[in-house]
């Protein structure tokens, strides 16, 4: 299991350390020993010139494991031969927990609330065996103020919350509005030939939930899953299930929060959980068939003899004219060698940013099926690198208003069985919003 | 408030006025000193010398300010134990606490406070946690056994709480449950017979129920412990897959590939026809694609995993080649990740998708990764023959850019291609040629060579060609120089006429100017080879190469099922057994899939390599570590190269990359149970004092001098003239843990047999330890190696604290468990000690063979002596071999490792003999009777499977028997006949 845990900065040096188990280097007579285990993770990986080859590093037969928050180093360090996977996502969850209770993981908020996180990491991290890291339940009895004046009802309560079969969701939770929102937050990804053939997409999606409910309701989530439209449809008329499986969409794959019951999902495709108290992330879905695409990217990139390129680039939208997409960034990379950049567009605004290498055209909102262009004329230095230029793919960012994987909430009911608040009492709020992921084209 | 102000004191005199602090009236005061301490601690200072004063700040009902205390006392406990003692008080009092929040936390950091006074104390209040009424207590005292064990483990189990965790098991909250599995697993690692988790249908059944309702670390810990546990029959495994699948759902990576494990090595035990079967494989696919969307790092090892199961069972994820293209902005590590598992998806069927992503790679920026596209593309053309023609077109596109290290790859794989698919591309031979100045790595310099070599006859200047190599023959790495001897040795048998000085100078240069042994012999034996048979010089130098497989660096298959069981973990991630990268007991014990017991069945018996013959030689491949591995073993079972015709399967080329490269001990016990061509070589030549160091002229050996120095074996030339590729660049761990595994063959069933055991004899005289005595013997209990000792103190004082270690032995035996002395010995008291030993331990050869050197630890001192085992311990029981693959193996055997031993005085009859040579494990397969002499043909196997077969004779009246042994491995003969005698007289 983990041995230890610790926390740097850029330079390498220790805000956070951790130890849980003796075989990382903590010597008898060297107190501090682990300072070894510190010290080769500084000069093998932070220090090192090259870039990380890998997020493991095996140095003297110790294993570390790190993440990257903007410039803090987490490291995760063991000699056992323990789960990566589970070390990986409790660094993750590490970062989210810090997140919660002090914001930005930044060198000043983690020297501002180390006694803080010394606390969390004694609490979420036993003898290396991670616990219950969920931030509602946690912030009931880990708060810095000390938990004074706790009747004895209220500690069991703690540690039952804390141990029980929710532990994400303490009991005793009183709205006066009982409000939901339901955010469908959809990635989706693209990698087109230069010749506009889609070579893989898919879209990565999240159903994100904020739930502002009363006591411990049950709650069920519907949506246009073609496996369950079809079994659906299977028991109606034959031309109703023909409607509807059109408009349904077909799953590779979901994940769940773990609040969602698993073994009903999985013999009767239901979500049914008790939700956490706030913001939480309920599923995961991926989606490849039937994508739309909001934006196609024609490229056009010619070589005018040794020291010049011309390049046009085309976009096209494609969604209904009535939607309308925002923060729209096309980036097409420029070679290295590049000395001046000339950019007509007819839409938005293109600038070359010769620190990135690349142009950046912005828009800031296009309706559906509309098509914009730009021209650009690139000067070259000329050099005797044989090297060709990598030609990196055009890259395109964008929001828009709808589902590309076609994904529709059907429902979610709640029920409260114990307090007099029913289904119909709930306000419920459903946005979608679809993001660009990795939308690129090669040229 | 802010609590970075406490990293910036860096005055003198800190330590003093802290002090002063801790010591204050003023709770805040205190508080804020605490922290400071806490910070100093973290940045690296040395607090030590304030501990009585932060301790006594440890009675307090301020919650934080002890949690902070407590920080410090973990840290810095072990340096003052005797300081140490002043917080049992508080400890003991905070596990009466009413507040279950601080009585937790007292037994959780009671446990982490690893100084031996203080576990005793430790004991009366973990028990009560142990039963405590609130689970959060209970949850955190499970966890805080396993740390108990770390510190003291016979306390453990003294104080049995090693049951009262094992009734956790049947706990009602999930989360209880969930550290009991986990500390248990735990615990049971570093047992590894003690069957602690004692898994059966009621535990599993618990088991899944708490996986339900836990937290997702919880369901973690229970996947990981299911998955050591083997179903009865496929209905029990099928039921479990069932419950486990819905895990694949979950939000939590490591849930999902924990349950990925659990389904993986499960599966195996399901009918492949079974429609559940089907099902299965394909609920897999998804998760694995889904974790493709996770973070980085998790798909990192995510996709280490991806690359054992894709070698397990390709089934699953044959149609998701395009999930693993690779994204512009992947981290480097996922890319190369990414593309590996490319080249084993690669089908016909979407062959065109994958070259037209890998030319695409080879654009990029980052050189590992471009070389490595390159490289995918030469695998692709050798593993999908229908795409080996555009293959070599991109490749050839390629080497047109002129990037250099491009270029260089390019060739690399050509000349594999070529090996390939002989007589089908040579017409790129000319691009390749004009490239020539550019290379300047010695890998791809080798391979060019080798191509001019090869294909000599169709290129006009090959001699010019080679010509400019030679200029600076001495700066070249040993590979260039092995390659360019070769490939002008093989341009003069093809074009003798005008290359008669190059081959003169070359000859010259390797054996006269050279320090490489390597080399130099290589250049005596063609320079012997040339000038007393050159037609024997064509046919071995200018020899037909076997064709080269398409399946290239597979992980060996044992060592890939082992992996497949530690799925998730760093195992997987390394691609090496645990045993390799961790240290001391844990983790050593090799997992198998359930079901495949037959897999190693290639490997232990013999009739495979004779059966097959010559003529059905499997293809040789270029090796991999895993491979390679194979190879040797293969070789080692293979008929030995006396026969005429082909070269047999396996050139000796790979076998001496091999015994290179197994460094450490592992190659000489390798080594010798592999036929010998290499070593007289390299031992003999140097040696010869007539060799032609002075004559510039090839020296006049006799023809039958000469065929003792190279007899037996024509597979040489052709190792020589096979390509670099035969000597790999990296041979690393995973090899070893494989061999580990091959050495671990005989696990052997548990059958009373009345092994001979000999007496006891002194081995470690109390002159020598201080007083104590040690006088033991080995012996082999129902198929368990033990040795038995008895320790007798002769000494004035108690002895306590026995521990034992091996060193790197012949057979690699290893203590199965620590040394189990659990009273002190006083003084004149003697106590007998069994202590059952394993064969997976680190392996050497020793002088004599059977020699092993133990060191033994008590309070006193540590001693070491040595001591002789009777290797008749090692028979394994089922070393019984079937009558035809005795018949076939012993005629397999060359006459030159048959020895001849007498056994004087001895007078049983036959029968009798058989029957007591089959309590050691001495198996009588058949019994012959020809002129009143009785023949009795024996086998017997050790545990790292070298068999070895016996004829003994027994004439009646004739108190004189005649043993002849047949063995691969002909050094253990020697051991074997002490055996035989010792057995039979006894």
């Amino acid at each position: 299991m983990i041995g230890g845990l610790f926390i740097y900065n850029h330079k390498g040096e220790v805000l956070i350390s951790r130890v849980y188990r003796d075989d990382i280097g903590y010597v008898f007579q060297d107190v501090v020993g682990w300072r070894n285990a510190v010290d080769a993770f500084r000069v093998n990986v932070i220090h090192a010139r090259q870039q990380v080859r890998s997020p493991v590093t095996n140095i003297a037969r110790t294993s570390f494991f790190h993440v990257k928050r903007s410039n803090i180093w987490l490291a995760a360090v063991t000699k056992q031969n323990v789960n990566a996977a589970m070390v990986f996502e409790f660094l993750y969850k590490m970062c989210d927990v810090m997140t919660a209770y002090f914001g930005k993981i930044s060198e000043e908020n983690i020297k501002n609330n180390f006694v803080l996180i010394y606390e969390l990491l004694d609490e979420i991290l036993d003898f290396g065996y991670p616990q219950n890291s969920e931030t509602g339940a946690l912030k009931t009895f880990i708060t810095q103020q000390g938990i004074k004046g706790q009747t004895k009802e209220e500690q069991s309560q703690i540690t039952s919350q804390v141990t029980g079969q929710i532990g994400w969701r303490r009991e005793g939770i009183k709205y006066r509005r009982n409000e939901l929102f339901l955010d469908v937050l959809e990635s989706v990804n693209l990698l087109m030939s230069p010749q506009g053939q889609v070579l893989s997409a898919h879209v990565s999606g999240r159903v994100v939930m904020k739930s502002y409910l009363s006591g411990m309701p049950e709650c069920k989530f519907g949506m246009n899953d073609k496996i369950v439209i079809d079994k659906q449809g299977k028991g109606g008329a034959s031309d109703d299930a023909g409607k509807s499986g059109k408009q349904s969409i077909a799953i590779d794959d979901c994940t769940f929060h773990q609040c969602v019951r698993l073994s009903k999902f999985d013999s009767e495709r239901s979500i049914s959980f008790i939700p956490p108290d706030g913001e939480y992330e309920l599923m995961r879905y991926r989606t490849t068939k039937d994508i739309i695409l909001p934006f196609r990217v024609i490229p056009l990139v010619r070589e005018v003899g040794r020291t010049k390129l011309e390049v046009k680039v085309v976009i096209k939208s494609n969604f209904k004219p009535s939607l309308l997409a925002q923060k729209i960034e096309v980036r097409i990379p420029t070679p290295l060698n590049t000395s001046g950049v000339q950019v007509i567009c007819m839409k938005g605004k293109a600038k070359y940013k010769a620190s990135e290498n690349a142009i950046v055209w912005k828009i800031k909102r296009m309706a559906g099926m509309k098509e914009s262009q730009i021209s650009a004329e690139i000067e070259l230095l000329p050099t005797n690198d044989k090297k060709k230029w990598a030609r990196p793919p055009i890259s395109m960012n964008f929001e828009v208003p709808f589902a590309p994987s076609g994904l529709k909430v059907r429902y979610l009911k709640v029920f409260e069985s114990k307090l007099n608040y029913s289904d119909h009492d709930v306000i419920k709020w459903v946005r979608y919003i679809g993001r660009s992921g990795i939308y690129e084209t090669r040229c | 408030m802010t609590d970075s102000k406490y990293f910036t004191t860096t005055k003198k005199g800190e330590i003093f006025e802290l002090k002063a602090e801790l010591n204050s009236d003023k709770k805040e005061k205190k508080k804020e000193a605490v922290k400071k301490v806490i910070a100093s601690m973290t940045v690296g200072k040395d607090v030590s010398a304030l501990f009585p004063d932060v301790v006594n700040c440890m009675q307090t009902d301020n919650l934080e300010l002890k949690k902070l205390v407590y920080l410090y006392l973990m840290n810095y406990a072990k340096s003052q134990p005797d300081m140490a003692i002043m917080a049992v008080n508080t400890f003991v009092k905070d596990c009466e606490d009413p507040n279950p929040l601080i009585r937790a936390l007292a037994v959780r950091t009671m446990g982490c406070i690893r100084v031996d006074k203080i576990t005793e104390y430790l004991c009366e209040p973990l028990r009560k946690c142990l039963k405590d009424e609130d689970p959060y207590v209970r949850k955190t005292a499970a966890v805080c056994v396993a740390k108990l064990h770390d510190i003291n483990a016979q306390l453990v189990e003294d104080q049995g709480f090693l049951d009262t965790l094992k009734d956790l098991i049947s706990d009602s909250n999930p989360m209880v449950v969930a550290n009991a599995v986990a500390a248990l697993s735990e615990i049971a690692e570093s047992h590894p017979n003690s069957n602690l988790l004692d898994l059966n249908p009621q535990t599993i059944n618990k088991l899944l129920t708490a996986l339900n309702e836990c937290t997702e670390w919880g369901q973690i810990f229970i996947l990981d412990c299911l998955a050591n546990y083997t179903p009865r029959d496929d209905r029990e495994s099928q039921s479990i897959c069932e419950r486990v699948t819905p895990r694949l759902s979950h939000a939590n990576s490591a849930v999902v590939l924990s349950a990925v494990k659990v389904l993986m090595k499960f599966m195996e035990m399901l009918p492949k026809d079974l429609d559940y079967y089907g099902t299965l494989l394909k609920k897999l696919a998804p998760p694995l694609v889904t974790l493709l969307s996770a973070e980085p790092e998790l798909q990192y090892v995510a996709l280490r995993n991806i690359n054992l199961i894709v070698q397990r069972r390709p089934e699953i994820l044959k149609h998701e080649m395009k999930v693993f293209f690779v994204k512009y902005n992947d981290p480097i590590y996922v890319k190369l990740e990414k593309l590996d598992i490319m080249i084993r998806l690669a089908s016909q069927a979407n062959i065109a998708q994958v070259l037209a992503e890998l030319k695409e790679y080879a654009t990029e920026v980052d050189v590992d990764f471009v070389r490595k596209a390159v490289r995918a593309i030469g695998r692709c053309a050798i593993k999908v023959e229908q795409s080996a023609e555009r293959c070599v077109s991109t490749l050839l596109d390629l080497i047109q850019t002129k990037v250099n290290y491009v270029v260089q790859e390019a060739i690399v794989v050509i000349k594999d291609i070529f090996r390939k698919y002989p007589n089908k591309y040579e017409s790129v031979i000319a691009t390749l040629c004009e490239n020539l100045d550019s290379l300047d790595e010695p890998e791809a310099r080798a391979a060019m060579i080798w191509i001019v070599g090869e294909y000599a006859e169709r290129i006009d200047n090959a001699d010019e060609l080679l010509e400019s190599f030679l200029e600076g023959f001495h700066d070249e790495s040993t590979q260039v120089q092995l390659q360019l001897l070769t490939a002008i040795v093989k341009l003069f048998l093809k074009k003798p006429t005008e290359t008669q000085e190059l081959v003169q100078q070359v000859l010259s240069l390797a054996t006269q100017d050279s320090d490489n042994p390597d080399l130099r012999d290589r250049g005596y034996i063609y320079w012997r080879l040339l000038s007393t048979d050159p037609v024997a010089a064509k046919e071995v130098v200018l020899a037909e190469k076997p064709l080269i497989s398409e399946e290239t660096d597979l992980i060996e298959p044992t060592l890939l099922e082992e992996l497949i069981c530690h799925i998730g973990t760093l195992a997987s991630v390394y691609h090496k057994p645990p045993s390799a990268f961790v240290e001391g007991s844990r983790g050593v014990q090799h997992k198998r899939l359930p079901g495949s017991a037959g897999s190693g069945e290639s490997v232990e018996s013999p009739d495979t390599g004779s059966a097959a013959g010559v003529s059905d030689a499997p293809p040789a491949v270029i090796p991999s570590q895993g491979d390679l591995l194979g190879d040797l073993l293969n070789l080692d079972l293979a008929p030995p190269a006396t026969t005429t015709g082909p070269p047999p399967p396996t050139s000796s080329g790979m076998q001496m990359g091999a015994m290179d490269l197994l460094g450490g001990g592992l190659d000489s016990l390798m080594g010798d149970e592999s036929e010998p061509p290499p070593i007289p070589l390299r031992t003999d030549t140097p040696q010869s004092p007539q060799l032609p160091h002075q004559s510039p002229s090839p020296p006049d050996y006799s023809p039958t001098e000469l065929g003792g120095d190279l007899g037996g074996s024509p597979a040489m030339g052709a190792g020589f003239g096979a390509p670099p590729a035969a000597m790999p660049a990296s041979f690393n761990a995973p090899v070893s843990g494989g061999l580990d595994d091959l050495f671990d063959l005989g696990g052997g069933v548990g059958m009373p047999s009345g092994a001979y055991s000999p007496p006891k004899s002194i081995w470690l005289p109390a002159m020598k330890a201080k007083g104590l005595e040690i006088s033991g013997t080995f012996a082999r209990r129902a198929g368990v190696v033990q040795m038995e000792m008895t320790l007798t103190n002769k000494a004035m004082s108690v002895m306590t604290d026995f521990a034992i270690q091996f060193n790197r032995n012949s057979f690699g035996l290893a203590p199965a468990g620590p040394l189990q002395v659990l009273t002190p010995v006083s003084p004149n008291q003697s106590i007998e000690v069994a202590l059952p030993l394993n064969t997976v331990g680190p392996v050497m050869k020793m002088e004599p063979l059977n020699n092993l050197q133990v060191a033994v630890k008590n309070n006193i001192d540590v001693f070491y002596f040595s001591c002789q085992y009777p290797i008749s311990m090692l028979f394994v029981e089922d070393g019984k071999m079937e009558r035809q693959v005795f018949l076939a193996t012993w005629k397999d055997i060359p006459n030159d490792n048959e020895s001849q031993f007498q056994i004087k005085d001895c007078h049983l009859s036959s029968d009798a003999a058989s029957s007591k040579l089959q309590g050691s494990n001495i198996f009588t397969i058949a019994k012959r009777t020809v002129d009143g002499q009785d023949m009795l043909y024996q086998s017997t196997k050790l545990t790292n499977g070298i068999w070895v077969l016996a004829e003994l004779r027994v004439q009646a009246g004739n108190p004189n028997y005649t043993v002849s042994l047949k063995c691969r491995a002909p050094e253990v003969a020697q051991c074997v006949f002490q055996s035989y005698e010792a057995v039979l007289k006894n």
